[in-house]
């Protein structure tokens, strides 16, 4: 049996105490103590709200979720910043998306920083100008098939329309130029980035080539970046199952695939937060339905395999499919033996993202590892709770001023892929058809669920449950290590990886196994200070 | 692409910034906060820009680094963002009892026109309980670079803090962007003539501290705030990689408000300028160069000497703030090696006027100022140079040439010791020279067909 957990009530009480009372109240909704009493169902959390000034949050701004996340790892658009000159340099081949380019001499501007580098005269006399002539210049530079335009702050107030200038440079050049209102104030994190990103991608570039690629089981995959070259192990692995991918939104990604997306039999979400409106338009579009998948974990990457297979109703796909899980299970049952012995029951926390913080969490049960607590960094409530929850989400004025697409089925290239019959019998299966789940059904009972942590409550958890391993990113990698506690980056994997499907899964248990029992952490108290004094830690768990 | 990239013709003066070779004002700004004890850097405008300065500064540092931000959303960069400055500060008192907020503004924050200093004074004026002095400097990104905001912010700490009163013995430092290593032993240089030192800042400690033994919300380090406010009445400030109108540096301000002598000097960075400062030392402490510090130098001359083989008539490429890219030529011309490429991203500095100053022989040198990595990798190819001096964001374009890279400044992102790099003073010199030095022995032994050990 695994040791009782210290009462989470009254850690959630711990934390709220160093807020005054009405930032208190706000972060109390944003804490949860997670219950499975009611099956279907779990606790009401409040997510995707503003983060009270001057306390130190994980977020970004809605810029960088829509330059940075869903269009950065996307290799032949050339992405101009329009603004001032930190925003673009910040966002400069950071997050490590990986690409690879079919040849050498292929199209590759992801190592590329083109900024419209405002200066006080645009700011007072208006940027429209310069932004043409770097559009310009981009395409004299590259001629590359598309180029997106990103705004940031100063943009939307000075009234620059980017829109127009994208319009305009379009039919001068001839090639597909768009631009995104991404204005960093926007939203209350990248979530709205990511929004309009897939609205504008939606608009301007899916369904612009109706040629199906070929092969037999098609599907798109949406809400994978490619970190640390996970795209490359899925894709690899779909290959070896004989299924087709149509395009990935957007690891290893082109326009041309993202031009095509819409001809897919299947879409597979992975990031539900970043992606699902992409996925949601497709369907009422073209069809394509979608599932929720997750290649992140040994026995969630079987699943998600098998939920693609069963889909597809063929036997021979299955059992192609059966036979490659039952191959790498083999190698994988082998690494968790290995490494399973040192890191059983040891607590991890994870706060990232809006799909990482759950789907990690599958990878540390597999080393036998309890996540205590967890959150994500820009997620809605449906990340959380699941997507019945979408009905009852109240729209605030941040989210208000985000363009909700109307669409409707394409007259011509509307093609249901599966009739109603077979959709229900779907539905009804466990494969979240158009669903997802939500994080914290797969989470323990008793467990904290906590969204947006503030720096000050990371600190004190860490305290209280000094956790084996803590996941985040570097903004928080070295304030954990102080603790002498390790923090595995999940943005950038530490520049490791891949961790996804079988054989990232494999690498990820040798590396946590590394991390956790490293000899460094002894050394942090030299010896002549080794004083034992009550920790807070110590407090807690005796009742 | 690549070869679009690398095509050695000087294209067309261009609008835009390509791979750019500098950073926002705000996050230099931070930089420099982070070096006050007790500070809290805190960003007035939307909570992006200082997520992306802490990512982007910790990754360097990889220390932590707390930057609180006012979190503008829409409805204040329409109508103004006072309540978020309220609740923000606010809060930044209650959870950190700060002895100072160090309060920089981003571009959204400047274009809406806040009127900050009002807006602080009355919301410190509404706060009860305990307050701290708020230190305000304005960082458009849109007319500033880091090097501007780092300035900026010293020398508004200043504004706010220094005090007249009775002249004392200390010596005033204002060393510019330099690694914590770098302070470290500034400070001993100074010690060592029986000189107080008030470094303006200090982040020593605080930007690459040791690991704790218990947690602290506030790492230990940092100028005490007492010491700024002495440095009013200081016997002199020595202000280190000087450039630009000495009315917009702390040094100047405090020569012109209470008759502190200023001392500008390029930063010390090889012998000829580290002597100037040793001068400048021994003058004001009445001492001799300590016996230490002159082994080093002549242990420095004697690897000069040694090594001068290999480096010698080596075509260099050197980028970076202005006062960093100055020493470094510095550096690079007394060894013996040219300096085909002089770059900053930093414009109107007069960077061209104050190379050919210090080294006349440069007037047919390449020496740009505002530019970007593309301009620099263009003229480095038809500059056909050896070897590469700078951050680590020219590893793309060293790697396009083939040509090695030694790493210094800021950011540093792919190596371990970016805190911990030396360029300063001899030691300093010895450091840099010994890494260029072999830098060059190791591509030409890489290079060779046959393999020596003995080079
Ligand atoms: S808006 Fe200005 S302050 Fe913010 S990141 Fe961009 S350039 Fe820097
Ligand atoms: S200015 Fe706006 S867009 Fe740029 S980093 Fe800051 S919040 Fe993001």
């Amino acid at each position: 049996m695994a040791p009782e957990l210290i009462d989470p009530e009254r850690v959630k009480q711990e934390l709220l105490q160093a807020y005054p009372a009405k930032v208190g109240r706000k972060r109390a909704g944003q804490m949860v103590v997670n219950r499975k009493d009611t099956p279907g169902e779990s606790p009401e959390i409040v997510a995707n709200v503003r983060t009270t000034p001057g306390i130190i949050t994980q977020r970004g701004c809605c810029y960088a979720g829509c330059k940075g996340v869903v269009l950065g790892p996307t290799r032949d658009i050339v992405n101009i910043t329009h603004g001032p000159i930190g925003c673009g340099f910040y966002s400069w081949l950071t997050r490590r998306n990986q690409t690879r380019p079919p040849t050498p001499e292929s199209e590759n501007f992801m190592t590329y920083c083109f900024s419209t580098d405002m200066q006080e005269d645009q700011i007072v006399f208006g940027g429209e100008k310069k932004l043409q002539q770097a559009i310009q210049e981009a395409y004299d530079l590259f001629h590359p098939k598309a180029i997106g335009i990103f705004s940031t702050c100063p943009v939307g107030l000075i009234g620059d329309d980017v829109h127009a200038v994208a319009t305009e440079m379009r039919e001068k050049l001839g090639i597909n130029i768009f631009g995104f209102s991404c204005e960093g104030y926007r939203g209350v994190s990248q979530s709205a980035g990511h929004h309009i990103a897939n609205n504008q991608l939606f608009k301007h570039v899916i369904g612009r080539n109706n040629e199906p690629a070929p092969g037999r089981f098609r599907i798109g995959m949406l809400g994978e970046y490619n970190i640390g070259g996970d795209a490359f192990v899925i894709e690899e692995l779909l290959d070896r199952c004989g299924i087709t991918l149509t395009a990935t939104f957007s690891g290893n990604s082109t326009i041309d695939n993202f031009e095509r997306a819409h001809t897919a039999d299947l879409n597979c979400v992975m990031c539900h937060r970043s992606i699902n409106y992409v996925a949601d338009m497709i369907q009422k579009k073209y069809g394509v339905p979608w599932i929720k998948v997750n290649f992140i974990g040994a026995e969630a990457t079987a699943k998600s395999l098998r939920r693609i297979a069963a889909y597809f109703e063929d036997a021979e796909l299955s059992e192609r499919v059966e036979k490659v899980i039952a191959e790498e299970m083999e190698r994988v049952l082998k690494a968790q033996a290995e490494c399973q012995p040192r890191c059983q029951g040891k607590l991890a926390m994870l706060f990232v993202g809006g799909s990482r913080a759950h789907h990690y969490q599958l990878l540390f049960t597999e080393l036998g590892m309890r996540t205590v607590a967890a959150g994500y960094e820009f997620a809605h409530r449906d990340d959380y709770e699941g997507r019945q929850v979408l009905p009852k989400i109240k729209i605030d004025a941040d989210s208000r001023n985000i363009e909700e697409l109307h669409v409707e089925a394409d007259p011509e290239h509307f093609r249901p892929r599966v009739n109603e019959e077979r959709w229900k019998s779907l539905a009804e299966s466990d494969m979240e058809l158009n669903d997802y789940a939500g994080m914290m059904t797969d989470m323990e009972e008793k467990t904290l669920v906590i969204d947006d942590i503030s720096h000050h409550e990371m600190e004190r958890l860490l305290e209280i449950y000094r956790p084996a391993v803590f996941c985040a990113g570097i903004k928080e990698k070295y304030a954990v290590q102080k603790f002498g506690i390790p923090c595995k980056q999940l943005h950038s994997y530490d520049y490791g990886g891949p961790y996804a499907a079988f054989e990232g899964a494999i690498n990820f248990y040798y590396e946590i196994d590394r991390m956790v029992n490293a000899q460094v952490w002894s050394f942090i108290q030299p010896p002549w200070d080794k004083h034992a004094g009550p920790t807070l830690e110590a407090a807690f768990v005796k009742p | 692409m690549i070869s679009a990239l690398s095509n050695p013709t000087k294209g067309p003066a261009f609008a835009a910034s390509r791979n750019s070779c500098k950073l926002c004002a705000p996050l230099g700004a931070c930089l420099a906060f982070r070096g006050f004890e007790g500070a809290v850097p805190f960003l007035h405008g939307s909570q992006g820009c200082a997520t992306y300065i802490r990512r982007y500064t910790i990754s360097h540092f990889k220390e932590p680094l707390d930057i609180a931000s006012s979190s503008f959303g829409e409805a204040a960069a329409v109508f103004g963002g006072r309540e978020n400055l309220r609740v923000g500060l606010e809060n930044v008192v209650r959870q950190y009892a700060p002895q100072m907020i160090g309060l920089a503004t981003t571009c959204l924050a400047e274009t809406i026109g806040e009127d900050v200093p009002m807006l602080v004074r009355q919301v410190m004026g509404e706060m009860r309980g305990r307050v701290c002095p708020v230190v305000h400097v304005a960082t458009p990104s849109f007319s500033g670079t880091h090097a501007e905001g780092f300035r900026a912010a010293v020398r508004a700490t200043v504004d706010v803090l220094a005090q007249p009163g009775p002249r004392h013995a200390a010596v005033n430092l204002m060393p510019g962007i330099i690694s914590p290593a770098d302070l470290r032993y500034l400070k001993e240089i100074v010690a060592d003539f029986g000189l107080e030192s008030i470094l303006l800042p200090d982040y020593s400690e605080t930007l690459d501290g040791q690991a704790w033994d218990e947690y602290q919300r506030m790492p230990p380090g940092g100028t005490p705030l007492d010491a700024v406010r002495r440095s009013g009445a200081a016997q002199a400030s020595i202000e280190l990689g000087a450039w630009g109108d000495p009315e917009r540096s702390a040094a100047g301000l405090l020569s012109a408000r209470f008759g502190v002598q200023h001392i500008p000097l390029p930063a010390p960075i090889g012998v000829t300028h580290s002597d100037r400062f040793f001068a400048a030392l021994e003058r004001l402490s009445g001492r001799r160069t300590p016996q230490k510090h002159r082994d080093e130098r002549g242990r420095l001359i004697d690897s000069y000497v040694d090594a001068h083989k290999y480096v010698f008539g080596k075509k260099a490429v050197v980028y970076g703030e202005p006062d960093l890219v100055l020493g470094l030529v510095g550096l690079l011309v007394e060894v013996g090696m040219a300096p085909a490429v002089c770059a900053t991203g930093t414009r109107g500095v007069g960077l061209r006027q104050q190379i050919v100053a210090m080294a006349p022989e440069l007037d047919s040198a390449c020496i740009l100022e505002g530019v970007d990595f593309v301009e620099i990798e263009q003229q480095a190819r038809a500059a056909h140079c050896d070897l590469i001096v700078g951050s680590s964001k020219g590893y793309g374009m060293a790697r396009r040439l083939g040509v090695p890279l030694v790493r210094v400044g800021f950011p540093i992102h792919d190596r371990i010791d970016g805190p911990r790099l030396l360029h300063i003073g001899y030691r300093g010199a010895q450091q840099l020279f010994d890494r260029m030095a072999n830098a060059l022995i190791e591509q030409s032994q890489d290079n060779s067909p046959i393999g020596y050990s003995y080079m």
